[in-house]
């Protein structure tokens, strides 16, 4: 590698000097290329935002009037003495890795990404980089996602026996993507929908630039159960064991994340399903994805990062651990698709 | 074994009791009768030894999932359980080998007697052949470490609907001396009599703990109190010339504790005292430490030398039989009175001795006595309604447990772990350390009593302020001080301290205290002489 890297870590963020603009930035900057909406990588703050056209509504919902320009997916744009673009992340709508290009060498930053297509985000495209910088939030063997078709079978099947008991269902999905997600993938024509407000103000933001959710309706203080027998209801994570659920009686609650996985997450989650389901890539999905980029240079970012920085030096790649203050898919509530606290 | 593992995901699936009934008693209907057999089983802890050793496993699991060894040994501690990281991180199996339960059971019983080839084989195959739910049941019931989350209290529950007997009666008819390689369903459950077994103890009654005072009790002179001691608890069953003694785990742990043989020749057959086992010099006034204790625990034989240094008695406190006749459903004050007149004239070679009974007029001459458990080696004092029968379970009422408040420390935070489970993205697990003049000493591990935000807190902390990794284990700057709360304190040559402490957990951080003002390794030692 040259002796000037295409990207560099400072205490602000992930940083250009041939562009002299930073990626996802954790501290306010001038210039800040955003790979997708969720509050760790978005941040309030900034002079100049760059995000691709699909991630911008929720942007400016979430951070109010920000000075942000748009881009399409594999669009160059050349800032400073660096050609940028960006492409598909499969992560959430709108969601992008980023390609950075100075003097011929090509680094790629993966914000958050999956490699199985959804059915709802633009599907996650490989990049050929020589440098790649990937999140390893699920970085471990033992993280592997059944296909989506499975969960959602899973999911409806919970939904139904819950209304056959006449129990409402309450889901916790993170507000931006995985709510959505399911939405776009369950059978709605088992029974109603009823929705959190803080899923509900996403879902207007998608529907605005034409995705297509099937029909929600919002919980408000006036809204009776009695009135959605058999309802299924998309809560935030936070929301789950709350005083706002009691409004749903004796609910089945369930949760669905990566982490579910483990057994003691679920048991400890105190949800009473747990549906493996994440926005991130899995084990191999990650090992692929790096695979495909054909890099020989690994940066690890937000997860297991030691260990899978060992795990790739073993395969062959040069590996190197980024410290960031990126979350990944949090357990508590405060990581991605929370508004931050 | 897909039907129990069905079972076990409906259990481990809700967090609601009558669900978790309801689906055993259902299994408990229609199951064979030798799954039965061995579901009431695990579910009262007799569980199979384990088979395996745990380094073969992880061998021969990374080795089936193509991984290098060192990578199963870094995601164990996340997932904080062998047997399910083995079923997660092995290929997708076929899941078209559906032995029963029983059957999966005499194959793990039989490994023992394989050589290591042919265990290896019979391991891999096993694997391969399950389904993701049934291989991780599988391992738990080979790593002897299995649980189903559902109590024994709600086993016996689940097992009255089945059978449609009494529950009480079942919860006694369970206890004892059986696995199912000793009885069938039919002689255990249906048409048993719990008299024939000469070893049967009866179910252990045990106390709630006080959090408050116990003013809300009503009058003092409805209780009985004595303290509260530190050791094991345990039943003596005397019967038909024959002793037993059973721990509360119903283990049977007589051979353990052969100075309790003598106890048949001074107290008659049909007889059952409950109590606690204590390490007991001779002639002392108060019991050894629980250390001294902890050394008999392990052993199966006891050498002679151990014997001699920690000479275990019983500390009788109640009376559940006597001339044969179950007397639990008498009032407290009656059965002590009888336990008192039949330990009344015992030689001091008989190792039986009664409990004290404290005498206080008012709560506060109780919390007096109380405040003096730790010199007398004690946790704090029992409180027994003294017109209560001897209940089974846990049941709120009629017995307390009134401990001391911890003792307490402030130390600094010197190196952090990330946690496992649910709190696999946090750090959860932090060494403390003591001043002693420039240097930190390390004392101590603790893992518990945060909030979860504080938990989040000190990660996002202890991110930026690493000084040093050593694998998991992160240095962090020497700043935070933390109140560790702990209920005793021993010597220990095997820490660097000194000191060993029980049950340590962060009570407090203690935001507002500087780490030069945190305690030094002679306060560690000041408490260690007084209370050690
Ligand atoms: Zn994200
Ligand atoms: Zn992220």
């Amino acid at each position: 590698m040259a002796s000037n890297p295409v990207l560099t870590v400072t205490d602000k963020g992930i940083y250009c000097p041939a562009g002299d603009f930073f990626i996802d930035p954790w501290r306010p900057v001038d210039r800040a290329l955003i790979t997708h909406g969720h509050a760790d990588h978005a941040r309030a703050g900034h002079a100049r935002y760059l995000a691709t056209r699909a991630a911008a509504p929720v942007m400016r919902h979430r951070l109010g009037d920000i000075r942000l320009e748009e881009i399409e997916y594999g669009e160059v744009r050349t800032i400073g003495d660096a050609e940028v673009s960006y492409h598909p992340a499969g992560h959430v709508p709108g969601s992008a890795q980023v390609r950075v290009e100075v003097n011929g060498e090509v680094w790629v930053v993966s914000g958050d990404y999956k490699t199985e297509a959804d059915g709802l985000s633009e599907p996650f495209e490989p990049v050929r980089c020589h440098a790649f910088v990937t999140e390893c939030t699920f970085g471990l063997p033992i993280f592997k996602w059944d296909p989506q078709a499975e969960v959602i079978a899973d999911i409806n099947a919970w939904w139904a026996a819950n209304q056959a008991a006449g129990r409402v269902s309450v889901l916790g999905a993170y507000a931006l993507g995985k709510a959505q997600r399911i939405l776009a993938n369950i059978d709605a024509s088992q029974g109603p929908i009823l929705t959190h407000g803080a899923v509900e103000s996403t879902n207007d933001v998608l529907r605005g630039q034409g995705i297509a959710l099937p029909e929600t309706i919002r919980v408000t203080p006036e809204t009776k159960p009695k009135d959605h027998p058999g309802a299924l209801v998309l809560a935030t994570p936070s929301a789950l064991g709350t005083p706002w659920m009691r409004r749903f009686g004796a609910a089945s609650s369930a949760f669905a994340s990566g982490w579910m996985r483990m057994r003691g997450v679920r048991r400890r989650r105190s949800a009473d399903r747990g549906f493996v389901m994440s926005d991130h890539a899995d084990w191999d999905g990650l090992n692929a994805a790096i695979r495909e980029t054909g890099a020989e240079t690994v940066l690890v970012t937000h997860g297991y990062t030691s260990i899978f920085r060992r795990w790739l030096e073993e395969q062959g790649y040069d590996a190197r651990i980024v410290e960031t203050e990126y979350e990944g898919e949090s357990l508590e509530g405060q990581g991605e698709g929370e508004e931050a606290a | 074994m897909k039907r129990f593992a069905r079972l076990f995901t409906a259990l481990d699936q809700t967090t609601k009791t009558n669900a978790k009934v309801a689906a055993l008693a259902a299994y408990l209907q229609e199951a064979p009768e030798a799954d039965r057999l061995w579901t009431v089983a695990l579910l009262s802890g007799r569980r199979p030894k384990r088979t395996v050793t745990s380094t073969l496993l992880r061998e021969w699991a990374a080795e089936r999932a193509g991984l290098p060894l060192w990578l199963f040994e870094e995601s164990y501690p996340i997932v904080g359980d062998l047997a399910e990281t083995i079923a997660l991180i092995l290929p997708e199996g076929g899941g078209s080998d559906d032995r029963p339960l029983a059957e999966w059971i005499a194959v793990i019983q039989a490994l023992p007697k394989m050589d290591e080839v042919e265990r290896k084989a019979t391991i891999l195959a096993a694997w391969d052949g399950q389904g993701p739910v049934e291989r991780f049941v599988f391992n738990k019931l080979m790593t002897g470490g299995f649980r189903m989350g559902v109590s024994q209290k709600l086993m016996t529950r689940a097992l009255a609907q089945a059978t449609g007997i009494d529950e009480p009666d079942l919860a006694h008819r369970l206890m004892g001396d059986w696995t199912p390689q000793t009885t069938t369903w039919e002689a255990l459950i249906v048409a048993h009599d719990p008299s024939a077994d000469l070893s049967r103890p009866y179910p252990f009654y045990l106390a709630y703990q006080l959090d408050a005072g116990p003013e809300e009790l009503g009058a003092p002179e409805d209780w009985a109190a004595e303290y509260k001691w530190d050791g094991i608890r345990g039943q003596l069953v005397l019967r038909g010339g024959e002793h037993h003694v059973w721990s509360r785990g119903e283990e049977l742990m007589t051979d353990r504790f052969p100075e309790l043989a003598v106890t048949r020749d001074f107290v008659p057959p049909g007889t059952v005292i409950d109590g606690e086992l204590l390490a007991w010099e001779e002639g002392a006034d108060a019991p050894m430490s629980f250390n001294a204790l902890q050394k008999r625990i392990g052993r199966k034989t006891v050498p002679k030398a151990l014997l001699r240094d920690a000479p275990v008695v019983i500390r009788a406190y109640d009376l559940l039989e006597w001339n044969g006749e179950d007397i639990r459903a008498r009032p407290f004050d009656d059965r002590r009175a009888l336990l008192d007149a039949a330990l009344a004239d015992l030689p001091p070679e008989c190792p039986i001795r009664p409990s004290p009974l404290l005498t206080f007029e008012t709560w506060d001459a109780l919390a007096a006595l109380r405040a003096e458990s730790r010199e007398r080696q004690a946790e704090g004092v029992m409180l027994k309604r003294r017109a209560s029968p001897y209940l089974s379970g846990r049941k709120k009422g009629d017995w307390w447990k009134w401990k001391v408040d911890p003792l307490m420390i402030d130390a600094v935070m010197i190196y952090a772990q990330q946690g496992h489970g649910r709190r696999a993205n946090l750090f959860t697990d932090f060494t403390f350390a003591v001043r002693d003049g420039e240097a930190l000493v390390p004392f101590t591990k603790a893992y518990s009593g945060l909030t979860d935000a504080e938990f989040r807190k000190i990660t996002a902390w202890v991110r930026k302020n690493t000084l040093e990794r050593y694998g998991p284990v992160r240095q962090v700057k020497p700043v935070h001080v933390f109140e560790i709360a702990f209920e005793g304190i021993q010597k220990s040559p095997r820490h660097k301290s000194g000191v060993a402490l029980r049950f340590p957990r962060m009570s407090r951080w203690r935001l507002d205290k500087p780490a030069e003002e945190a305690n030094t390794l002679d306060d560690l030692k000041d408490m260690l002489a007084a209370y050690g």
